[in-house]
């Protein structure tokens, strides 16, 4: 068993290694971290498979409970992003890839992890249909109101005046990056999709003890 | 006068045909401006009271044939002026009890005759009945204010006599006019329930139906589109009286008018109240309303009363309403019972809840409304929002806590002592404001639906769609105070401070970039104060996110321009944590980015203590917070937009004596130097007001000499353009010329030429700076030289106080010098010296008394020059009766220089100096002989030396 562990241990270390070589902003030792708790979530998996990863519902879960996400359609799409493979899992390589930009990513990354998690279709713009359809459920609908979407329609306009700079009604990735750069806080015009700072600190935390 | 009088005046109703004037404060008033008028009239304006009117001025008065004395023929009771107009008409005729007068002359003279009969004499006559009543321009107010019709054609050009009493006139009545003419959503909302309680059957019906033509009531109260609420119109009534057409009628601030029923145009004269408007309109009305048991007769009378109260019933009127349907707030009745039971004279220091109940009690109902909404729809949104609710959840929750721990905050409450703890040195920038938004723009333009609906969403979305709006409401121009006043009026301040108590930091930050635009407006400050804005912004300064901590530091830079925001942000511990902000490292070449936030929150941190120092009290906590040593470390950041804050913040603080030491002490001189070399404008002038306000001490005085200070000090003086900069910068020098070292002929020949044409506060201070600078010989010399002999004493004139004290040392300096003695002989500065011993100021007294004793010294013939000064002598014996000593040293002093001529000796003996010098000798020389001050010890025993050699002389005189 010691052997066992002492081997994994070796694994881990070397696993470590190339990785933090590979993704940007982790070391050797956050990365082994991370490959840790990695394992750890792993284990408890029941359908274990070596040379998979994290299902959808596992990753799921851990963007709810670690990340505070809420959103069930933008939690799919984060799932989208980290899985880059398009296998259904997250395997170690994509979860260390995918948290280097939750919790140390630069604006640029995140401006770019963004766009991709609201691009739902993947065409390279954000269109209003895609806009309408992530934010349906960000307004407390008046049932007095003759048309229940119009609240919805209308914030949709106003992000679309916002951040369409070349006018063509869609939202390119140029247009999206120049709203985000002029406002920060547009980073997550669309839906939660990254951990809060306060989040991220707590992790920071975690991981030094 | 025409305009005073139709519009200020209150007439009662015309129904009879004539008017008659009210008795009422405003009309008691302007009949005394017109009668004073009147009186005053031929003896000022000789000219014009000769000519003769087109039409006589005609009333029937209580005067009789007896009242009139010469220049009148009397025959029987009727009586004529013997004064007449070319074509031999009489200028006053007088037959019982009708009188007529042709000119403004023979109207004088009328009053005057009257002696107590003047205002009833002047009501009548503005009464007066048209003498053709076919005629309406002839009624005597209208000839009054029609000008062809009282004067000759060519004459017109002197009514502007007559236009200038009316714009008197007006500006007199106006501040009654605008407390007593302007209506309230409440006041109206009164009188309607009032007036429909009178439309019940039977005998007492007084009307038949009292009815809002709109059931929709805004939350501030009117019942009007929001694009008439911007003229000032609050509601329209359709009111059935029993025995005429229904009235169309609206309510506006500015009195109830009727309308064209489907117009806003005003078709009838404007009333004060609705009830003054049916008493005209209704006869039934006017009859039956007397009759009621309610007390309504007595209302047009105790109007004032009845705005008193206003405040109060606005203040419960709106809480209560929305009991109405929500009962649940145990908070918000306490809140409401504990604004009943104040006493009634601490109401009035609350004028920011009057307006606070117009326009912000609003999300209260709109809270409660939305609550009761969403628990309709909560069960449909409870599983899968239950996160994304939370936000929404707290922004309406934390109302009514809000609110009750707003309660204890409002003045005249908690506060006690500390309310009256702030500093002389502040300037209470905006204690008031007005009311209603100025109604300049005639239409709502599109911002204000705009904002109006962001508002929606911010109250009702989610952390994306509120941060989407947010940002959408950045776009818009916040720095106008149309969307300033638009974000206030729909409720948009509670939900972005409520937004501040949610754990949402994308909302926190968004809501603080707007709110730190909108707090540029002072109303906004005001609203933002009064809903507990401060406490929460103070909390988040602990926060570890810097931008939050950047943000709410600049915003409460913003609120703290006010005596109460700053004492708030003291109490819950604000100094202290901005004070915690200021510790950062900013020297370092190269900054990470993590660092240049830590400078910015450094900065913010110093300019919301830069707003907070204006209080005593906070200037106080920043040192025991230990902000003094930050400070000075601060201040040797390369950066001048750290730098103004800083030394802003340090050279408001310099008021103190603790910190004008640690100034010194900590070598903050040096750094303070080297700004005055920088080229903002903004930071020289602090830089240069700290020095000012240090300078009081030589060591100080001897280090800004040291680092080379007086150099620049003097260069900036060619700043002539830019006067803030130029007053605070003679300031410093001003304070460093009392060390002799720090005067030089550069800056005396500088100084000089600033002796004319500068602002007062200029003048005090370069003034200033000459009268320490003269107190060296060479300098005097130098400043005859440099032509400054002959400004100054031209400033003896003057009437600031601060500057004739600093003028008359800086003469009393030059006077010194023989040269410059008979230049200021020459210019009669004695005289004018003497002149200012009549100043009621002691100081101004005294140091003109100081000046005079080099002139009577250095003067050729002084005796003589004194005796030619009529009733000089006299005066100057008459201020021993002073209290002030000073006063009393310098007049001593004075006194010792005059009696050495030994006719104006027997003069001051005649005025009983002797007995009232004895009398000081007493009381007080004998203190002063034994004071410390050098000057006054010498003053006082050359008095006493005085008194021995007068008694001598009276001894001589008597036996001799």
């Amino acid at each position: 068993m010691a052997e066992m562990s002492a081997m994994n241990r070796k694994l881990i270390q070397n696993l470590a290694e190339t990785l933090s070589k590979q993704v940007k902003h982790f070391n050797k030792t956050e990365a082994e971290c991370l490959i840790r708790l990695f394992n750890g979530l792993l284990g408890d998996q029941s359908d274990r498979r070596v040379g998979n990863g994290l299902d959808r519902g596992k990753f799921r879960n851990i963007l709810h409970n670690t990340f505070g996400m809420t959103d069930d359609m933008i939690m799919d799409r984060v799932f989208r992003a980290f899985d880059k493979d398009n296998d259904s899992y997250v395997s170690v390589k994509e979860w260390i890839e995918g948290l280097s930009i939750f919790l140390r990513g630069t604006l640029d990354e995140k401006i770019k992890y963004c766009f991709d998690v609201y691009d739902l279709n993947g065409d390279g713009y954000i269109s209003r249909e895609e806009m309408f359809h992530m934010l349906k459920n960000s307004l407390i609908r008046q049932p007095t109101e003759e048309d229940p979407d119009e609240g919805i329609k209308d914030l949709v306009e106003i992000t679309l005046k916002k951040m369409d700079h070349d006018h063509d009604s869609r939202l390119s990735y140029a247009d999206f990056e120049k709203a985000v750069r002029d406002e920060n806080l547009l980073l997550e015009a669309f839906g939660t999709c990254l951990p809060d700072a306060k989040v991220t600190i707590e992790v920071k935390i975690v991981k030094t003890v | 006068m025409g305009v005073a009088l139709t519009r200020a005046a209150q007439w009662t109703t015309a129904s009879s045909g004539t008017g008659k004037l009210e008795i009422t404060p405003v009309n008691e008033s302007l009949l005394k401006e017109i009668l004073e008028f009147v009186e005053q009239f031929s003896s000022r304006h000789p000219q014009e009271a000769k000519h003769v009117f087109k039409e006589p001025l005609q009333w029937t008065t209580s005067l009789e044939a007896s009242d009139f004395k010469t220049e009148y023929d009397i025959s029987g009771p009727a009586v004529k002026s013997q004064e007449t107009d070319r074509d031999g008409h009489p200028m006053l005729q007088l037959t019982p009890p009708s009188i007529s007068v042709h000119s403004f002359s023979q109207l004088s003279k009328i009053v005057q005759l009257a002696t107590d009969k003047k205002l009833k004499e002047v009501r009548a006559c503005l009464e007066g009945k048209p003498c053709q009543p076919q005629n309406e321009t002839l009624h005597p107010i209208c000839i009054l204010n029609s000008q062809s019709c009282i004067l000759p054609i060519s004459h017109r050009h002197h009514l502007f006599v007559l236009l200038q009493l009316d714009t008197q006139l007006l500006s007199n009545s106006l501040k009654q006019i605008s407390q007593e003419v302007r209506l309230s959503p409440a006041a109206v909302k009164n009188d309607v329930e009032l007036l429909k309680s009178f439309c019940s059957e039977g005998e007492k019906r007084v009307l038949t139906s009292v009815q809002y033509t709109s059931d929709y009531e805004f939350t501030n109260g009117c019942r009007t589109p929001p694009w008439r609420q911007v003229h000032g119109e609050i509601c329209y009534l359709v009111i059935k009286p029993c025995d005429t057409q229904p009235l169309h009628i609206t309510c506006s601030t500015a009195g109830v008018f009727l309308n064209g029923e489907n117009a806003y145009d005003r078709t009838s004269d404007v009333y004060r109240d609705l009830v003054t408007l049916l008493k005209s309109k209704s006869p039934h009305f006017a009859e039956n309303i007397n009759k009621q048991d309610f007390a309504v007769q007595e209302e047009p009378p105790t109007q004032k009363v009845q705005h008193v109260e206003l405040v109060d019933a606005e203040e419960q009127g709106q809480p209560q309403r929305s009991y109405e349907h929500q009962e649940k707030n145990v908070h918000e009745k306490a809140r409401q019972q504990l604004v009943q039971n104040k006493p009634g004279g601490k109401k009035k220091l609350e004028p920011s809840l009057k307006w606070k109940n117009l326009g912000l009690a609003s999300p209260y109902d709109e809270a409660d409304d939305k609550k009761s909404k969403k628990n309709a729809v909560s069960e449909k949104f409870a599983e899968a929002q239950e996160k994304m609710q939370k936000k929404a959840d707290v922004s309406v929750s934390s109302l009514p806590g809000r609110q009750s721990s707003n309660k204890t905050k409002t003045p005249g409450g908690v506060g006690g002592a500390d309310d009256f703890s702030e500093s002389s040195s502040e300037s209470e920038e905006d204690e008031e404001q007005p009311e209603r938004r100025t109604e300049s723009n005639t239409d709502l333009p599109s911002e204000y639906w705009q904002i109006q609906k962001l508002v929606k969403y911010l109250k009702g979305g989610n952390q994306t769609a509120t941060v989407i709006a947010l940002c959408s409401m950045r776009d818009f121009n916040l720095a106008q105070e149309t969307c300033q006043l638009a974000i206030r009026d729909v409720g948009g301040l509670e939900v972005l401070i409520n937004l501040l108590d949610t754990e949402e930091i994308k909302c926190k930050i968004g809501s603080l970039k707007i709110l730190k635009e909108i707090s540029r407006n002072s109303q906004i400050r005001r609203a933002i104060a009064d809903l507990g804005g401060l406490q929460t912004m103070v909390k988040i300064l602990d926060s570890p996110d810097k931008d939050l901590k950047y943000l709410a530091a600049e915003t409460i830079a913003n609120v703290a321009k006010f005596r109460r925001a700053r004492r708030t942000v003291r109490q819950h511990g604000g100094i202290m944590r901005l004070v915690e902000l200021l510790d950062c490292v900013p020297d370092s070449a190269a900054l990470t980015e993590e660092q240049e936030k830590d400078v910015e929150v450094a900065r913010c941190g110093a300019l919301a203590l830069w707003s907070c120092s204006k209080s005593t009290r906070n200037k106080e906590a920043i040192r025991k917070a230990g902000g003094i040593p930050l400070l000075a470390r601060l201040l040797k950041s390369p950066h001048e937009n750290m730098l103004i804050p800083v030394v802003g913040t340090l050279q408001e603080c310099a008021s103190e004596r603790s910190y004008r030491i640690a100034i010194q002490t900590e070598g903050m001189i040096e750094d303070l130097v080297k700004n005055l070399n920088c080229d903002n404008h903004e930071l020289q002038m602090h830089c240069a007001s700290a020095i000012f306000k240090c300078a009081e001490d030589k060591r100080t005085r001897d280090l800004v000499r040291q680092c080379e200070g007086l150099q620049p000090l003097v260069t900036l003086l060619s700043q002539a353009d830019n006067k803030q900069l130029l007053a605070a910068t003679t300031g410093a020098i001003w304070k460093c010329s009392i060390s002799m070292e720090n005067v030089d002929y550069k800056a005396l020949e500088t100084l000089v030429g600033l002796l004319t044409d500068q602002p007062e506060e200029v003048l005090v201070n370069v003034v200033g700076a000459l009268g320490e600078g003269a107190q060296k010989p060479a300098n005097r010399a130098t400043i005859r030289k440099c032509g400054g002999i002959q400004p100054l004493v031209n400033l003896l004139t003057g009437t600031n106080q601060a500057l004739l004290v600093n003028v008359t040392k800086a003469v009393g300096a030059c006077a010194t010098e023989l040269e410059n003695m008979t230049i200021i002989d020459r210019l009669d500065g004695v005289r004018l010296l003497w002149s200012l011993l009549k100043n009621p100021n002691p100081d101004v007294q005294a140091s003109a008394a100081w000046a005079i004793c080099p002139c009577i010294e250095n003067a050729k013939d002084s005796g003589e020059m004194v005796r030619s000064f009529v009733g000089g002598l006299e005066l100057i014996v008459n201020l021993l009766k002073s209290t002030n000593k000073e006063v009393l040293a310098s007049v001593c002093a004075a006194i010792a220089k005059i009696a050495k001529d030994e006719e104006n000796l027997a003069v001051i003996t005649d005025h009983g100096v002797v007995p009232m010098l004895a009398k000081l000798t007493n009381t007080l020389l004998l203190g002063m002989m034994g004071s410390t001050d050098e000057v006054l010890q010498e003053a006082a025993a050359g008095c006493v030396a005085n008194i021995r050699r007068l008694a001598l002389a009276n001894e001589k005189a008597r036996y001799g």
